[in-house]
């Protein structure tokens, strides 16, 4: 059974070549009979695929905040749909804030605590391995790939946090906060593991001629979660 | 349309108003056999301007040389075209945007993106990378800061938002800038060959098809108001604000995304977009290019505000607006990709042919002069009133040629003979070192530099490297360099030995990344062209350029001419600015960075020197301005060239490698070091003239095989030497620097934010 992962487009969408062109690559690479497609914002089914991904940019223009409108298109309600039932879902960057704008992850992204938009490498470690975008990374892991954003300053009230770190839900940290985010949350999870959110964009490290490859295995656990979808009876 | 005798005197006042002169007032009678009314002497004026119609520079403009194997499109399309291989062309423009960002920066920096990228996607080809060479006034000033930042989160603002990243830069700072900052952006993008377009209207009945923003009061007369006059001393600029456009990153976005599909699927004849000069730029130059006329109704055009009147219609400089020519037979095909990605289309217009003479025959010289072959552009509203009737390619190609007269500044003989060699020696280079270094990061931080996943080599190198790939292009294994330079304290002195310095070293940069140069872009911020000191600057700057470029065989693809660069009377100094585009035929290993590597040697190519006339050390550091720039040998520099490229692309041969430029050998050793975080041992340089000149055509560069390299440069009649060893913590040149690799790297990363007052 060949997967099917759908990179979802809204007007304003920027990094959806990148991760079909990542995804692409890595799945060529290890053989796996996955495709990767551009799904349309306007799409009202996402039954037919097994993983979805909410690539970056600025859906709709971001002018209100970011995510606050692309929330409301319909392949978000596909989307939480898709996301009940199990279906593996990341979202990278203006991914992860429209997750948190549809509910579909806790907490919300502000304005970085410098007041600037930040393009840089960061380092990362790896704090919960129980998730689709994880599975194959281990516990502590450090990782090195970039940021860039303006928005990705994680914030969210003390129960929330709490329950994130009881429930392993904190999926990636920072090792030098670059913006301002609680407890140098970099990415969180739903209570399943099957929904994450993160602000570093593992696209664009995957590839040694521009610069880091560490993104790869990210991208690898998520393909491997999207094959085992494929795998489960209908 | 008022009959001649009652507009003859209101006129009168109005044409100077608009930015004409009187005698281009009277040209235009001449033209249209009558009087223009209000609308047809505001598009004139626009079109006029020096801005849109090079008046001052035309000229000169010409000497440049345009030709060259690889090139597709030359200057006077939206954008250059190149085929760089592999089926693919890359669509190359740069532009200034510098009376807008001298005035609202954030919008007059962030429109500046707006208006490059409509120019590459015009052509066909998706944006894929913007760089930007920023000049600004000095930092220990509020103003000059509150436009530095504004000018860097505009362009962060919008090209981050419309999802084209920017990739490198150039940062400078000089007095002459207070006040007058430039700002230029360059844009480059890349298609299929058979994709490319031109702005052309052809087919009578074909629909002129308005695509994207609604048109409002925003930017009108900016190329006339804004971009053809100077700034005065006090706060009056201020009133020049709106004549300075707002841009709609998302709105540029979906335009972009919904043009290539159009284009990716052939559905229309020919596009253009809507740039300084608005609608009559953009129907006039369509219709004037296909040989036809065309009829606009300038009812059908969406609006942004009530009681817009036709002149401001057709002159508003609304960002994010395209004009597509479209066949009746695609139109419903045409509103459906546009209403898919939320884009208005409105019809607006219809080509026309251009009118019939009835003699029929041109053996009658007589009846020849009555004939008009040119298209007209006719505007109407819905009540069917002609509002304007001119000939739609007066507009551009009758606007007039100034032959304006030149002289070189006064006094700059004795400032030439007024060596700084003579400048007392420091007791410390190291501490003139620290104060030449500074990190740009703070700048390109703002910047996504990596989208498209093509960013091999980013900002803060000597050239961009790009894989060259990007969504819906043929697969390559080659990449692109590219790298934008200026030196105007050279070009004070000598603006046409500048000049050709500048293309020498910008072709040396795309060299230290591998790469072979192909085309060249310029951007020419000039002063007040009505004073003959700037025109002579301007005609030595062409002439300069053009000796390098035929010597170099790097043909110019593309340009702009910026005047009127001045503040209080006071003339910028001469600003060309070049960018020289590389193809790297096989891409399969990064190239060296500014680097050291512990153990290696560090070996200098090209000719020790000890000229400081125009460096960074005397006009930065000494305040001295004068001297003779020393002088470069071209055919040695091709040889050069070469020779870098081919030790470059040799695996394992070099290190690091790092071109010396601003700041001399001495800044050039400092980059390495701290970029590597290893230091270096060098001997032999005899003195701080040694140590800070800027004399071209020199390469640091780092090697195990220092022995190969020397022997392949003397093959290649290139001197080079080894000076020192690279390894350690600490960057040493006997007897006259000796710095922790620490101390330098905390200065020059702190340089920036400290000057903007910033916490550590």
């Amino acid at each position: 059974m060949s997967a099917r992962i759908g990179v979802v487009v809204f007007p304003g969408t920027n990094c959806e070549h990148d991760v079909v062109k990542a995804l692409s690559a890595l799945a060529g690479e290890e053989a796996l009979a996955a495709t990767v497609e551009l799904v349309w914002h306007g799409e009202r089914s996402l039954s037919q695929l097994d993983g979805v991904v909410l690539p970056g940019g600025f859906a709709h223009g971001d002018y209100l905040r970011p995510g606050a409108i692309a929330r409301f298109s319909s392949v978000t309600d596909a989307l939480a749909r898709f996301a009940a039932e199990g279906g593996p879902v990341v979202g990278i960057c203006n991914g992860f804030q429209v997750l948190t704008e549809a509910g579909l992850l806790p907490g919300a992204l502000q304005k970085n605590s410098g007041l600037r938009f930040v393009c840089k490498s960061v380092g990362l470690r790896v704090c919960s391995t129980r998730t689709v975008l994880t599975g194959a990374l281990s516990q502590g892991q450090r990782l090195r790939m970039p940021i860039n954003h303006f928005e990705g300053n994680y914030t969210c009230d003390q129960r929330t946090l709490d329950r994130l770190r009881a429930e392993d839900c904190v999926v990636l940290r920072y090792e030098e906060n670059p913006n301002g985010s609680v407890d140098d949350i970099a990415g969180v999870c739903n209570a399943a593991g099957n929904v994450v959110g993160l602000m570093p964009h593992p696209e664009r490290a995957c590839d040694m001629l521009t610069g880091a490859l560490d993104g790869a295995p990210l991208l690898r656990s998520l393909l491997d979660a999207a094959d085992q979808h494929a795998s489960l009876p209908a | 349309m008022d009959d001649g005798a009652s507009s003859g005197s209101s006129t009168g006042a109005i044409h100077r108003e608009l930015g004409l002169t009187d005698a281009e007032a009277e040209h235009i009678s001449e033209i249209l056999g009558r009087a223009p009314d209000h609308l047809e002497l505001a598009m004139y004026a626009v079109m006029w301007s020096e801005h849109c119609s090079y008046k001052s520079s035309r000229l000169h403009l010409r000497r440049l040389p345009t030709q060259g194997p690889g090139v597709l499109v030359g200057p006077g399309e939206n954008a250059g075209v190149v085929d760089v291989g592999d089926g693919i062309a890359a669509a190359i423009r740069i532009e200034s945007h510098n009376h807008p960002s001298a005035v609202e920066p954030y919008q007059g920096a962030a429109t500046g993106v707006g208006g490059i990228l409509r120019d590459i996607f015009t052509m066909g080809a998706r944006p894929i990378a913007l760089m930007d060479p920023l000049f600004f006034g000095p930092l220990d000033d509020a103003r000059n800061r509150w436009i530095f930042e504004g000018v860097v989160s505009g362009i962060s603002g919008y090209g981050n938002s419309v999802g084209v990243p920017t990739i490198s830069g150039e940062l400078t700072f000089a007095p002459c800038y207070s006040r007058n900052p430039l700002v230029n952006v360059l844009c480059l993008g890349l298609m299929p060959i058979e994709r490319m377009v031109l702005g052309r209207a052809s087919g009578e009945g074909n629909l002129a098809v308005l695509l994207g923003a609604t048109t409002g009061r925003d930017g009108i007369g900016g190329v006339s108001v804004l971009a053809s006059a100077g700034f005065a001393e006090d706060d009056a600029d201020a009133a020049k604000r709106p004549s300075v456009q707002v841009g709609d990153p998302f709105e540029e976005k979906r335009l972009i995304e919904a043009c290539l599909e159009l284009l990716e699927r052939g559905l229309v004849v020919g596009i253009q977009d809507l740039g300084g000069g608005g609608l009559t730029c953009a129907t006039s130059e369509t219709a004037a290019r296909g040989g036809m006329g065309m009829d606009v109704n300038v009812d059908q055009v969406a609006r942004r505000e009530p009681g817009m009147e036709p002149f401001e219609v057709m002159t508003s400089e609304s960002q994010e607006r395209m004009l597509a020519i479209v066949s009746p037979a695609d139109r419903a095909a045409v509103e459906e990709v546009c209403a898919r990605w939320e884009v208005r289309a409105s019809v607006i217009g219809i080509v026309t042919e251009p009118p019939r003479t009835h003699e029929g025959t041109v053996s009658d010289s007589r009846v020849a002069d009555e004939v008009d072959p040119q298209g007209r552009l006719r505007v109407f509203d819905s009540s069917g009133a002609v509002l304007a009737d001119v000939p739609a390619a007066s507009l551009s190609e009758d606007a007039p040629l100034y032959d304006r007269p030149m002289a070189p500044p006064a006094g700059l003989a004795a400032r030439v003979a007024d060596d700084p060699g003579a400048i007392e020696a420091p007791a410390d280079c190291g501490a003139d070192v620290l104060e030449m270094l500074a990190d740009p990061s703070w700048v390109y931080r703002q910047y996504d530099h990596q989208l498209f996943l093509n960013t091999v080599e980013g900002p803060g190198g000597d050239a961009a490297v790009l894989r060259l790939a990007g969504p819906g292009i043929p697969p390559s294994r080659r990449a692109l360099a590219i790298s934008t330079d200026s030196n105007p304290r050279w070009c004070a002195l000598d603006p046409r030995l500048a000049t050709a310095l500048t293309v020498a070293e910008s072709a040396l940069n795309v060299a230290c990344a591998g790469a072979r140069p192909v085309a060249l872009v310029n951007c020419l911020n000039f002063g007040n062209p009505e004073h003959p000191e700037v025109m002579w600057q301007l005609s030595e700057a062409i002439d300069g350029m053009a000796e390098a470029c035929r010597a170099l065989r790097i043909p110019v693809v593309g340009g702009n001419v910026s005047f009127y660069n001045e503040s209080a009377g006071q003339d910028i100094d001469p600003t060309p600015v070049v960018a020289v585009l590389g193809v790297i035929e096989r891409l399969d290993h990064r190239p060296p960075r500014p680097a050291f590597e512990e153990g290696a040697s560090v070996v200098l190519l090209g000719a020790p020197s000890t000229e400081l006339a125009g460096s960074r050390w005397a006009a930065e550091l000494r305040s001295h301005r004068g001297g003779k720039l020393p002088g470069i040998d071209l055919r040695v520099h091709e040889k050069l060239l070469a020779l870098v490229a081919d030790l470059v692309r040799s695996r394992g041969l070099v290190a690091g490698i790092h071109d010396v430029s601003g700041g001399g050998l001495g800044v050039a050793l400092a980059e390495c070091a701290l970029s590597s975080g290893v230091g270096c041992e060098v001997g032999g340089v005899a003195d701080h003239r040694e140590l800070f000149s800027e004399s071209p055509g020199r390469v640091v560069l780092c090697s195990v095989r220092p022995d190969q390299v020397c022997e392949r440069a003397e093959h290649a009649g290139v001197p080079a030497r080894v000076i020192g060893t690279a390894g350690g913590a600490r960057l040493v040149v006997g007897g006259l620097l000796n710095l922790s690799v620490a101390e330098l790297t905390e200065s020059w990363r702190r340089a920036l934010p400290d000057a903007l007052g910033e916490r550590a």
